[in-house]
């Protein structure tokens, strides 16, 4: 009754194609974006920000680009930990060895040179499909796992290989504190949210989405395989590549490349198929779940009062995790997203019954 | 000379080990249609249900003999494999008939978190102790044609003699028994082998325990190699180029695959690794399987795969 | 939905942290522990020894009547959530941090500064954190990697009968393909240029179970020595391996994590004459402070692990890491009140003025286990002997004397990596009155 589209007319095309076409969604959106961008900084405790928020959103960030690869164009791709890695080690690169260099010109141009790892180990896709590319892009992973630890110059020939950088700052305003950092963090979010929206919406996003559905149809009615599938590549790699810049810049302060493993990009994986392929709002949920999920499970012993043994303790997360993975599945296996959406459309309904 | 003929037995050996692994992939793969990322989970949870028995059954029972011991804790550890079998069809795939094959690989995942919580919560997490026999002293041949012999390692050969072993069995198994002429049907179309009476859940039941014993199989082995630890569920995503290379659907195909893999691994990391400071191993195994597919995009023996429009 | 999700988590945030604080009263200790993963072989006796050694002082009498408390919280070795392990435990009053891994103290010496928060990394971390003037909350007590590289050549010298021995020979690393297995190549680098021996560097991949190659590449340069520098499952299948293919146990050298019982043990007598380093101390069932564990903690069923655990060696690094957060504490309680609780600040003077002397460390039950160690501004560590072990195939038994490892070497080496370190950050050498703040 409240949820409705009734009365809102539209008189311009323009109107009609605006992402937000329900004023109700679009008053929900901004009010979300008040809150998070307004009231969060006052209220939350530092450890919030420095734990859960900020991990959160560079990793819906990654979970976002990830999604446009797979849910958007349907190339199951094992590799974005190494694509999370080119991007902040080209980003650090950038930073250190150019004086002055702005810290946004270094992130985005961390991302750009993940484009370019992400194209080169893109190419395969043009001819090898489905869980066999899953299995072929765990080679860039390995690849620039390796790589970062023996070439030196990636890591500015620091001995140990684990780089670091310090005194971020931005147009002469720091980004020290936790509240700086989830703001910084956030622009970058909601900026890169809103292109990757528009782009799924358009006809490059279409092509996407028929190659995903029917390559071969997709193929002969017209639509470029290679240029769908490279630029998909490109694109993803450049999100995930800026996304890991963040990470390594703004998360850890401090990095080796085993903070970007298989297992980010197993994770990263999770998020994108629990928060719905193919939906942007997706990513976001998947990240939530799937950060905020095991340190809910880890903590939970401890607000109870329960004393337990933390080994047991893991295992417990471990194990509630991978059961609550599969329930998931089993419920709703094209995600949170499909079930935000069914919601939605009871909302249409309610409180009528039909 | 001889030190390139030692490089190459360790690499076809560590290729059959590779394959060991591979084969529960291909197993899976063929009946089921998953692909069975929690592969690695198993071999680790049967390995730690073996070690453990192995040390629990013989102080339980007040047994003096290894043999005695180590067959009955096999026997246990068959046990739970048949058991984690039968509640993985019943609580996740008949659940999830029908779904997507990315759907279904992310519920593997979600099974091999928790089998690796459970199995740690069961047996722990310290390194456990396989010991089945297998001899750890290397052998030395040809050592009057090459100086220092050309080094053989009796472990690995004995893992290959039983993988070959094993690989003989399930063909034979698959090929001319009725089970395995039923899980070739299901294989190849699902709907059709339930509609001429196939009863389905059973034959994935029957499809994961062999699948579990194979990790069991491979478990042990690489167990008794490695020592019996997390760490071990790892080791299966060097059995990944296998069946990538081989083709998942293909039994042979993961024997073949398994020792081009192990050749190639081995003879770049002594040959050229040290060129770029060494640990190229892992990384090379992928591109070497990736160069295939570009050439065979279903692997060296898998089956095409054929889109309608 | 993520924003209630998120209130929830800032209201509960709030009520634990607002508990947490009614702690005040006793010191409160976080410990950063792996009971899981690949390493929880090595990661459990360490973590045992360092609560087992928690409860023997709260046994004791606290330090000076202050109480400690303590709150265990399961890295899994992983950086990203011993970063999350310490935003969570900071907040409680945590006196010092000890990561026991190398990537998360790369992230924390990041973060300690900001919170005044000292970190400890007794035997591991950034070699150059030695230099208390660049780093000056992170203390690598006791010793660093390239303390161990230094001792193992002297040690291997003296074996050969002389540095000039060393001339031509051959010496294999084989590493932990990360941060911590590259540290001592560049101090090794430097003593093979100083006698003219052959290095080569052999990395393993995490976590370490794929060795075949590089044992048969060791095969075929058939090096004089091999160093391990290995954590977790890498070293007992290094020791595998060795086995299988048949280089002498007796020629390896381990790094003081790569020379545990976890490591050897289900290798048994294979790894017979396997030789490691120790980080002063090696297995000690029979110093004193084992038996007042035994008495005072694992007597009164207190006891964190298995009683056959106690005394091995890393159950004693865990002892002496505890141990050395303990004084550090006593000794900021000399100066900012007998007594009374002290803020991570106060203990990190504590840090910087370590003066045990072995009368002290005698009172404390370990004579016999470690030398006496005193910090300073300049000097983090406080001390550079180790001593090198044997496997017999049942137990560790020291097989050498006490090295020292040679500071004139060492200290060009540490001060040129902090000041790079600081130039990279932009930070300045401290202040000689800073030192004596």
């Amino acid at each position: 009754m409240l949820y409705r589209e009734n009365g809102q007319f539209k008189t311009t095309y323009r109107s009609d194609q605006q992402v937000f076409p329900i004023l109700q969604d679009r008053v929900a959106i901004g009010l979300l974006l008040a809150f998070a961008i307004v009231f969060v900084p006052f209220a939350a405790p530092e450890y919030l920000f420095r734990a859960i928020l900020i991990p959160f959103l560079i990793l819906s960030l990654a979970a976002l680009g990830l999604n446009i690869l797979v849910g958007y164009c349907g190339q199951i791709s094992l590799g974005t930990g190494a694509f999370m890695a080119v991007g902040a080690y080209a980003a650090y690169n950038f930073q250190v060895r150019i004086d002055g260099m702005p810290l946004i010109a270094s992130l985005l141009l961390g991302g750009l040179c993940a484009t370019v790892v992400g194209v080169l180990f893109g190419i395969p896709s043009l001819r090898i499909k489905g869980l066999y590319l899953a299995v072929a892009t765990l080679a860039a992973q390995f690849f620039v796992d390796w790589a970062f630890l023996r070439i030196r110059w990636f890591t500015n020939n620091s001995s140990s290989g684990s780089v670091n950088v310090a005194g971020l700052q931005v147009f002469g305003i720091p980004i020290d504190t936790p509240v700086q950092k989830y703001l910084f963090c956030l622009a970058f979010v909601i900026v890169f949210a809103v292109l990757a929206k528009n782009l799924v919406r358009g006809h490059i996003g279409r092509e996407w989405m028929a190659i995903r559905d029917m390559d071969v149809a997709a193929a002969v009615i017209g639509i470029r395989p290679v240029y769908a599938k490279l630029t998909a590549f490109a694109v993803s790699s450049f999100i995930v590549g800026v996304a890991g810049a963040l990470w390594g810049f703004v998360h850890l302060g401090s990095w080796e490349p085993a903070a970007f493993s298989i297992d980010r990009s197993f994770q990263l994986l999770f998020m994108v198929i629990i928060g719905g392929l193919g939906s942007i709002m997706g990513s976001f949920f998947g990240a939530a779940f799937i950060i905020v999920l095991p340190i809910l499970l880890d903590n939970l012993p401890y607000w109870f009062g329960i004393p337990i043994d933390t080994a047991l303790a893991s295992h417990l997360t471990f194990m509630i995790f991978g059961a609550l993975i599969v329930f998931f599945l089993i419920v709703e296996p094209h995600g949170i997203a499909r079930l935000w959406s069914t919601a939605k459309e009871k909302l249409r309904l309610w409180p009528f019954p039909h | 000379m001889g030190f390139f003929l030692e490089t190459l037995f360790g690499g076809l050996m560590a290729g059959m080990l590779y394959s060991l692994i591979a084969l529960g992939f291909v197993l899976i793969f063929k009946a089921s249609g998953v692909f069975n990322f929690a592969q690695g989970a198993i071999v680790l949870f049967a390995a730690l249900a073996m070690a453990r028995f192995a040390e629990w059954i013989p102080k339980g029972l007040g047994l003096d003999s290894k043999l005695l011991g180590n067959l009955l804790a096999f026997v246990g550890a068959m046990l739970v494999m048949i058991a984690v079998a039968w509640l993985i069809e019943r609580l996740v795939l008949s659940k999830l008939v029908n779904q997507e094959g990315i759907t279904l690989l992310m519920a593997t995942l979600g099974i091999a978190y928790f089998l690796d919580g459970f199995g740690q919560t069961l047996f722990g997490s310290d390194i456990y102790k396989i010991d089945v026999g297998l001899p750890k002293d290397p052998m030395f041949l040809f050592e009057s044609v090459f100086q220092g012999g050309v080094l053989i390692s009796k472990e690995d050969l004995y893992a290959a003699v039983i993988a070959a072993a094993l690989v003989a069995g399930l063909s034979l198994f698959f090929q001319k028994t009725a089970t395995g002429r039923a899980l070739r049907a299901v294989a190849d179309d699902h709907q059709a082998a339930q509609s001429i009476g196939i009863p389905l859940a059973r034959i994935w039941v029957i499809v994961w325990s062999v699948a579990g014993f194979v990790a069991l199989v491979a478990g042990i082995i690489w167990g008794s190699k490695l020592g019996v630890q997390f760490s071990l569920s790892l080791v299966a995503l060097k059995a990944l180029p296998v069946v990538i290379l081989g083709g998942l659907t293909s039994v042979p195909g993961a024997i073949i695959g398994g020792l081009i893999i192990g050749v190639g691994e081995k003879l770049s990391e002594v040959y050229i690794g040290p060129k770029f400071g060494g640990g190229i191993e892992i990384w090379f195994a992928y591109v070497l399987a990736l160069i295939f597919l570009l050439v065979r995009p279903q692997g060296l023996f898998g089956e095409k795969i054929i889109d309608r429009v | 939905m993520r924003t209630l999700a998120s209130i929830t988590l800032a209201v509960a945030a709030l009520a634990a942290s607002g508990t947490a604080f009614a702690q005040a009263k006793e010191q409160f200790f976080p410990v950063l522990v792996y009971r899981t993963g690949a390493y929880a072989p090595n990661g459990v006796p360490f973590a045992n020894g360092y609560v087992d050694y928690l409860k023997l002082v709260n046994a004791q009498g606290g330090i000076n009547g202050v109480k400690v408390s303590f709150e265990e919280c399961e890295t899994g070795y992983a950086t990203d959530k011993g970063v999350e392990c310490y935003e969570r435990l900071k907040g409680k009053g945590a006196t010092v941090f000890q990561p026991l891994s190398t990537g998360i103290t790369f992230a924390l010496t990041e973060k300690a500064p900001g919170d005044k928060i000292p970190l400890i990394t007794a035997g591991y971390g950034r070699s150059e954190s030695a230099d208390g003037g660049v780093f000056k909350w992170n203390f690598p007590l006791t010793g660093t990697y390239w303390v161990a590289a230094d001792v193992l050549i002297q040690h291997i010298a003296a074996k050969e009968g002389g540095f000039d021995k060393l001339k031509g020979k051959k010496i294999a690393l084989v590493y932990h393909d990360s941060p911590y297995g590259k540290e001592p190549i560049p101090l090794l680098q430097e003593r093979a240029k100083m006698h003219g021996f052959e290095l080569s560097t052999i990395p393993v991949t995490h976590p370490g179970v794929e060795q075949k190659a590089a044992w048969l590449q060791i095969r075929q340069n058939r090096p004089d020595y091999v160093l391990l520098w290995g954590w977790g499952v890498m070293n007992s299948t290094a020791l595998k391996e060795a086995v299988a293919t048949g280089y002498p146990r007796d020629k390896m050298y381990g790094v003081w994590w790569a020379a545990a019982e976890p490591d050897t043990k289900d290798v048994g007598d294979g790894a017979k004459g396997y030789n490691g380093l120790a980080l002063q101390h090696g297995a000690e069932p029979n110093s004193k402070v084992v038996k007042d564990i035994l008495t005072l903690v694992h007597g009164k069923g207190q006891g964190t692990g298995p009683k056959e655990e106690v005394g091995q060696v890393l159950y004693m690094r865990g002892l002496m890491s505890a141990m050395l957060s303990i004084e550090g504490v006593r000794r900021a309680q000399e100066r900012y009140g007998r007594g009374k609780v002290m803020t991570g600040e106060q203990a990190r003077w504590g840090y910087e003025n370590l003066a045990l002397d072995q009368k002290k460390l005698d009172a404390l039950g370990f004579s016999g286990v470690m030398r006496p160690i005193s910090t300073s501004c300049a000097d983090h560590m406080g001390a550079a002997w180790a001593r090198v072990h044997t496997w017999d195939g049942s137990k560790w038994t020291f097989s050498s004397d006490w090295l020292q490892a040679d500071d004139s070497i060492l200290k060009p080496m540490v001060k040129s990596a902090a000041e790079k370190y600081a130039s990279e950050k932009k930070l300045t050498r401290r202040t000689p009155e800073d030192c004596q703040s």
